[in-house]
Formats: C-alpha cells, structure tokens, sequence
C-alpha cells in the first residue's frame, strides 16, 4: 500500500500506482480534471508515465459554476 | 452590428454580455438564461472535485456542448501565488490561454488587492496567458495593467454581488477614455438600466452572473441584460445628444394657427 495526500485526505492505495491509476481508483478516469503532484502540474499525457511515491500531495480540480 | 465585433487578444465575440455561471438554482435554469443572454462567453471557477461526495451536477458539458468560450477565473485567490497556481491550473484543464484575474484583498467587500493583482497579472502575461484582470475602478491601475500587456482591463462598477450599479461613472468613462485594450466592467450591476448606462459611457462590455442568477425569473432578466446592453452599445456609437438647461421645440416655430406673423 501507498499513502496519497489527495485534495487535503490522507488515503491508501495499490501500489505501485501512478496518475492515471490514482484517477481510476477514484472514479474520475472519465472526466474532465488536471492534476498537480507536489505543486507540479502533471500534463494529461503524462498521467500513466508519472508513478506517485510515498506522501506525495495530490490536487484534483475540475471546473465549476462562478462569477 | 455585425461590424462591432469585440476582440479580446486573439478571441472575437459579436456580443458584448459575458455572464458568470455561479449561483443558478439549477442547471436548467442556468442553461436557459446562457441561451437568453445570448452571450457566446462564460465564466467558471476552478475547485477541488469532491472526492467524497460525486452527486453535484456538473456544468461542464452544459457549457461545451454549448459552444461557449470559457474563462475561467482565480476567484478565492488572495496572494499572487495562489492566482498564478489556479490559473496554471486552469490552463491545463480547459486548454486555454484565457483567465480572469481576480486577486481578493478584503473579505467583507471583496475589493481587490491591487498590488497582488498587478504582481500575478505581470507574471501571467509573461507566461502567454490571456489576462483579464477584475480591478477598482482605479485609472491609474487600468493604464498599468494595460502596459503590462493584460488583454482587457475589467474595473468594477460596485462590490461583487452587491447591484449597487454604476458608483462611479466619471472614473469609467476616464478609464475608457485612455484605454487601448477593452475595458469591461466586471461586477456590481443590478438590473438592465446599469447595464445600458455602462455601455453608454462607452465600455466595451459587461461581465456579470449575479444580476441574472439571483433574479426572480434568470431567464426573464437574462434576456433584459442582452437587449440593455445591445440598447446601451448602439446608443453610444450613435452620439447622443447634448444634455441642456432649457427646452428647444421640436415642431415648427411657423405658421402655429391664429398667430398674428406668418
């Protein structure tokens, strides 16, 4: 198992994993998202060539209604 | 007016109303009122997805399916930094160079912090972005923003939310005066008689969400923000007249019957 700080939650997962298997894993493998790693935004074709290691901190974002 | 059209850095738009997408009592409803407003640009906001919760409905394909331009903005964001990150951010997830700066500098009026706002706007524009900043009404700001490179400048006709209208026309028709990029008003209208006298004074166009969202019927003021504003754009291309103290007859002076000349 891998600790994952993701969008501020301490969580599990499978491991190895990277981005793309992190999305999966979370039922976004479908939408719309990007991703940053430890401050460092994960460009959407380097989602399966990124693996995530121990503690890193993940940001998931999508867009929603605003001003 | 298929010959006014309004550019924004590499965009074009033929209408002059760009509408927020927050605050709508449902989907459908703000689906309707986009469609009333007949404006061709939105705006989002970039957030956590809920990991917890997947049951809010999403407005993504609302708006894509839509066709609309998206600007997404960094509201919520009160450093420099965190704007910069949300726009990098937004960027990547809606593969656009479009973004509306808005740095907050107080909660309670959501006014912006200026010297945030001019600090991330320079480092934006640096990085190819297409930066709308959201400002006071502050010409001084406007021409500084403007020489940085921003795309548009967007200075507030009152706090966010607020419908407070036009507080302070004089310092608007100064900034449209001087600008060479857009100037948008961004903020403060509450109902269609702002939105006209805004374009009147020459801005280039309104961005708003609460106005028509929070109204009692959205689609029904959508609607009245669309003709206001088209009303307020022709209305200014067209010269009014001079305003004058004293009355001058529209009919004839000659000829009235039973007058003793001619």
């Amino acid at each position: 198992m891998i600790r994952l700080i993701v969008n501020g939650q301490e969580r599990s997962f499978q491991s190895p994993i990277d981005v793309r298997g992190l999305l999966d894993a979370l039922g976004l493998g479908d939408t719309l998202v990007a991703v940053e790693r430890n401050r460092e935004i994960v460009p959407r074709a380097e989602y399966a060539s990124t693996p995530l290691e121990e503690n890193d901190e993940i940001e998931i974002v999508h867009f929603v209604g605003g001003g | 007016m298929n010959d006014d059209l309004l550019r924004i850095g590499e965009f074009e738009f033929k209408s002059r109303l760009f509408t927020g997408t927050g605050l709508y009592p449902d989907t459908a409803t703000m689906r309707g009122a986009l469609e009333a407003s007949a404006c061709e640009m939105v705006t989002v906001a970039i957030r956590r997805v809920d990991l917890s919760d997947r049951s809010s409905e999403s407005i993504a394909s609302t708006l894509i399916e839509g066709g609309y331009t998206i600007l997404p903005n960094t509201a919520g964001c009160y450093t420099a930094e965190e704007a910069i990150r949300t726009a990098k951010l937004a960027r990547e997830l809606l593969d656009t160079p479009l973004i509306k700066l808005e740095v907050i500098g107080c909660k309670k009026t959501l006014f912006p912090d200026i010297t945030e706002t001019l600090k991330a706007a320079q480092i934006l524009v640096k990085d190819g972005f297409t930066v709308l900043p959201y400002f006071t009404d502050d010409p001084v700001a406007a021409r500084k923003l403007e020489e940085m490179g921003c795309a548009a400048v967007m200075p507030l006709a009152a706090p966010i939310g607020s419908g407070l209208g036009i507080q302070n026309p004089a310092n608007l028709e100064i900034i449209v005066e001087q600008a060479n990029v857009p100037v948008i008003v961004d903020a403060g209208v509450g109902t269609a008689s702002d939105a006209a006298l805004a374009m009147e004074l020459g801005v280039d166009a309104i961005l708003m969400n609460t106005a028509i969202a929070r109204a009692d019927d959205p689609i029904g003021m959508a609607k009245a923000m669309r003709y206001a504003v088209e009303a307020g754009r022709l209305a200014y291309r067209s010269g009014r007249v001079p305003k004058k103290l004293y009355a001058t007859a529209s009919s004839p002076l000659q000829g009235i019957i039973g007058s003793k000349h001619q």
